[in-house]
């Protein structure tokens, strides 16, 4: 990723200089991009919240009823649908930031410029590969007879991860933890590159003078390099919950038909039962949920003095 | 053995950030070790027997092949336009002050802040409603929209980073605005535009969510395709165009890297 330095100020020419016509620059610049984005996303939302409302079927057609009590039937109906999008995401979120923050600081701090630009092309080959094979991948290595699945039933921790619901029969398949596992996968790289940023902006100095000061090793990273990071833990977990949340890939090729997401819910309505009130009522839903929780996490993030 | 412990504790960051490579990089094995499978099904999960049938006949896959090219040909089309559109937006965005500024930088925003799943059922939705029938075109449309944001995102960061006395300097030495441009600014430019394109086109080869909700039943990508088989049943041929593709990934950053570095090396 190229690094960014944000300080760096446009310099504004000012008016006087330029002929009028030039005010309008930035506008027509904007125009053919903001106006897709208004035709292909924004109108699209506005339509979604009206066939929300609608009721009617694929053959009589839909109208407009205002009935808002598909919204609240879904709700009701995938309750459990939610728990286990958030809950799965909450999970493979804190998991991405357990594995991500060891790799990023050693990018940033521990390797030498060669080996640094070689584990960044191992992170960031991922994208330019296709995901639903590298998901696929997954059903060998957790497969019954594979040798995770033996390391761990060796190790007892099946019959621990079954006791706490995660997994059930000492198998890893079609289970909670490896739609977990899935996700946290899929979405390490987006927890990797925030979190590397802003380590590596951190001046390698402020370690040497916390070691000065007679800090042990851990006391430098949670009083100085963590808070300092923040911004990239910000925006590192968001980055992998909001997509995570609405994901139906991993539990749909990893999990049980029977523990589903809300993203596996949205799409049967969809493209299987074409009921596309219930579709719409669940899709925003899904963004008002995730709005709140950012606002709120934002809130709590941006306020609470880190020390 | 204190030795080592003593080591293992010295290392210890060293050593988790290992083993989070390992756990990226490890499908990617997989997938490289079982294009080599002879699979005794339908499914290519279990290691049968060694072969090298899949990669002597890559498309020999009724359907592949092709799902591929409309893959590449939506991709290579959806980079350009969310290239062209993207970068026209940024350098708005990056060089100008003006009335709308902020709203317009919260509209770019909202689309990589949004579940994808939402995104699709939405555009799917007016597609129906107006009757637009799925297929390359919606493909596209779908494309160029999501990519859009990250294009912006790229070249925003590189233009706002340039110097902008360069340009002024351009045109102290009696440089057209257009030669400016050309010149001048795009070079400057070019990495993130670069960036922008690359990361469009990882971006829409690889979308699965929002093309399965706006592709109808016959126009099928590759993604689509692979998530077909893993239905019916897995040809090998799948993880041969996988590990083609994360070895294209590599040597097209590896090459990046090395003439990155060579510009900075002679500038």
């Amino acid at each position: 990723m190229t690094a960014t330095t944000e300080a760096a100020p446009t310099q504004v020419i000012p008016p006087q200089e330029r002929p009028p016509r030039r005010r309008l620059t930035p506008y027509w610049l904007l125009l053919p991009g903001l106006a897709w984005l208004v035709v292909f996303f924004v109108v699209p939302m506005v339509y979604q919240a009206s066939t929300s409302l609608q009721t009617g079927s694929l053959e009589q057609g839909f109208q407009l009823t205002w009935h808002f009590s598909t919204y609240w039937d879904a709700l009701s109906e995938y309750k459990w649908h939610f728990v286990r999008s958030f809950g799965f995401s909450a999970v493979a979120t804190l998991l991405c930031l357990a594995i991500g923050y060891p790799l990023a600081y050693t990018i940033a701090f521990k390797a030498s410029k060669r080996w640094r630009n070689v584990i960044l092309i191992l992170v960031i080959a991922p994208f330019f590969t296709s995901f639903l094979i590298r998901t696929l991948a997954w059903k060998t290595i957790l497969s019954d007879s594979g040798p995770v699945v033996e390391t761990l039933n060796a190790l007892h921790l099946l019959s621990l991860t079954d006791a706490l619901g995660l997994t059930t029969g000492q198998r890893l398949l079609a289970t909670p933890l490896a739609v977990i596992c899935g996700l946290t996968y899929n979405f390490l790289p987006f927890m990797i590159l925030p979190l590397y940023t802003s380590l590596e902006r951190i001046d390698p100095r402020l370690h040497e003078a916390a070691g000065d000061l007679y800090a042990r090793p851990f006391t430098t990273f949670r009083k100085v390099t963590f808070p300092i990071s923040l911004p990239g833990v910000v925006a590192g977990t968001l980055l992998t919950f909001i997509p995570a949340s609405g994901d139906y890939i991993n539990a749909q090729l990893l999990g049980s038909p029977s523990e589903q997401m809300i993203g596996n819910a949205i799409q049967k309505q969809f493209l299987n039962v074409l009921d596309y009130p219930t579709a719409a009522a669940l899709s925003f839903i899904l963004m008002a949920l995730i709005l709140g929780m950012v606002t709120v996490y934002m809130r709590k993030a941006g306020t609470e003095e880190l020390v | 053995m204190s030795r080592l412990l003593k080591w293992v504790r010295a290392h210890l960051v060293v050593l988790a950030g290992l083993l989070a490579l390992a756990y990226l990089v490890l499908p990617n094995l997989v997938v490289l070790a079982f294009s080599f499978n002879k699979p005794s099904g339908k499914f290519n999960y279990e290691w049968n027997q060694f072969s090298t049938d899949a990669w002597t006949d890559p498309c020999g896959v009724a359907d592949m092949c092709g799902s591929l090219s409309l893959s590449l040909q939506i991709a290579v089309l959806a980079t350009v336009g969310a290239t062209v559109l993207g970068t026209m937006v940024a350098f708005a965005l990056a060089r100008y002050r003006f009335r709308g500024r902020g709203g317009a930088t919260g509209l770019i925003f909202l689309p990589m802040a949004m579940p994808e799943v939402v995104m699709a059922a939405s555009l799917g939705t007016l597609f129906l409603n107006m009757r637009i029938p799925f297929g390359f075109t919606t493909i596209l449309i779908a494309h160029i929209m999501f990519c859009l944001s990250f294009v912006v995102t790229a070249v925003k960061a590189r233009v706002m980073s340039m110097d902008p006395r360069l340009e002024q300097a351009a045109q102290d030495l009696y440089a057209t605005p257009v030669q400016t441009f050309l010149k001048v600014t795009l070079p400057l430019a070019a990495p993130g535009i670069a960036a922008g394109a690359l990361l469009s086109f990882a971006l829409s080869f690889d979308d699965f969510i929002i093309t399965q909700f706006n592709s109808g039943p016959t126009t099928v990508t590759f993604p689509m395709f692979v998530w077909g088989a893993s239905q019916r049943g897995i040809p090998v041929q799948v993880n041969v165009i996988g590990t083609a593709m994360f070895l294209a990934a590599v040597v097209l950053t590896v090459v990046g890297q090395w003439v990155g570095n060579r510009r900075k090396a002679s500038a």
